[in-house]
């Protein structure tokens, strides 16, 4: 498919890449291993294999690199809630800006 | 006797309505005029008393993960349990649904070429949750409605096409149609409209291209239904392409279905919009 500029197109090849990291984020969808994230993410993240530079990505919580990586959105806010991120936060990252600098582009600010 | 689709919705399913209806925040001014469009939908829908609600929804790696992905899954179960999406589960009733009547959906489907994914165990989550909420709100003894679940894969390319999700529509009317059960049906179409969540773009909204795809959806579906994912994405937003969803529900109603409620409201990230038909 075209290309869309600023876009990420989650396709199979993409799906394929971050496939240890989203399979580690479907687990947060569970109390218990959302606990033993919190509890130690190091060993959390080993436990799903990640690379190094994976590893890294979660660390630096750079979100916009974990979508390069493969990671997919709708997997990513699962993470973003376990490390206090929630969406806006992590777009505001993506865009570039600071989360207040992104609010102010909104219509309606108080719809979170 | 036959059963029959009495109604159709398009309708957005963004997330946060969730905890907004849970901690009762639907007066809150930046959320009032969401909830305000909605207040003649129940009423009508009150009215209209529908058996069960048939909702085309895409899971968000709740229940489906990308180790193996459904193009086409469909619900066969007489309960289906809140899923927790990674933020806890939400406070609200489990879903009933009526295996018989999916099971025959299932058999009229597959007949009809449409190679579904069965559940016969399955959750729900937001794409599913936030437009119940919306439009059959629950009480202490439950949700007014049974419910078919139809999850469509929207978020890991390829997606089926519009026009597969059209005829998806087409061949649910004639499954409905052939239950003997004399059932009054909902079909509900989710998702959308403009937004995109990731990247630089995200936060992009698009409300012309939004208006534009409720004027199509109402009277012109058979050529929206031509439309390519990349010109959605294009246009509205990566994430945007759920609309195809909608477009199930436009095919499973009559060309002429009266167009009832239109609204829209575009506060943070995403376009919500809202159509409804009677047959």
């Amino acid at each position: 498919m075209r290309q869309i500029p600023d876009t990420s197109i989650f396709d199979l090849r993409l799906s394929r890449r971050g496939l240890r990291l989203n399979k580690m984020c479907t687990a947060l969808c569970s109390p218990a291993e959302r606990e033993a994230f919190k509890r130690d993410e190091e060993a959390f993240m080993t436990r799903f294999s990640l690379t190094d530079n994976e590893k890294d990505l979660v660390r630096k919580r750079n979100f916009k690199g974990l979508i390069e990586a493969g990671m997919n959105i709708y997997a990513m806010l699962k993470i973003g809630s376990a490390t206090g991120n929630s969406l806006y936060r992590m777009g505001a990252q993506m865009r570039g800006e600071s989360y207040e600098q992104f609010l102010a582009t909104r219509n309606i600010k108080g719809a979170v | 006797m036959p059963s029959k689709i009495v109604a159709g919705i398009g309708l957005s399913h963004v997330p946060s309505v969730g905890p907004v209806v849970d901690r009762k925040r639907e007066n809150d001014p930046a959320w009032k005029p969401l909830f305000d469009a909605y207040i003649p939908v129940r009423s009508w829908l009150e009215k209209l008393k529908p058996d069960v609600a048939i909702v085309v929804y895409n899971d968000h790696v709740a229940e489906f993960g990308f180790d193996r992905y459904p193009t086409f899954a469909l619900g066969a179960a007489d309960r289906y349990a809140i899923a927790d999406e990674g933020f806890g589960t939400r406070p609200l009733p489990e879903v009933p649904g009526d295996a018989e009547f999916s099971i025959h959906l299932c058999e009229e489907l597959v007949n009809q070429e449409f190679d579904l994914t069965v559940c016969q165990e399955m959750g729900v989550e937001h794409g599913f949750l936030v437009p119940m909420n919306l439009c059959f709100p629950h009480t202490p003894s439950g949700w007014p409605v049974r419910s078919v679940p139809l999850q469509v894969n929207v978020v890991q390319h390829p997606l089926p096409t519009a026009r597969r999700c059209y005829r998806l529509g087409q061949a649910l009317r004639q499954a409905v149609e052939s239950y003997p059960g004399d059932l009054r049906v909902v079909v509900m179409g989710t998702g959308g409209m403009s937004h995109q969540l990731q990247g630089k773009r995200f936060g992009f909204m698009s409300e012309k291209f939004d208006h534009w795809f409720l004027n199509e959806i109402e009277k012109n579906p058979e050529s929206l239904a031509q439309i390519s994912h990349h010109r959605i994405m294009e246009e509205a937003g990566a994430e945007a392409v759920e609309l195809i969803m909608w477009l199930t529900m436009r095919g499973a109603l009559s060309k002429n279905a009266k167009r009832l409620h239109r609204h829209y409201y575009a506060p943070m990230t995403t376009g919500m919009g809202l159509i409804t038909f009677e047959e």
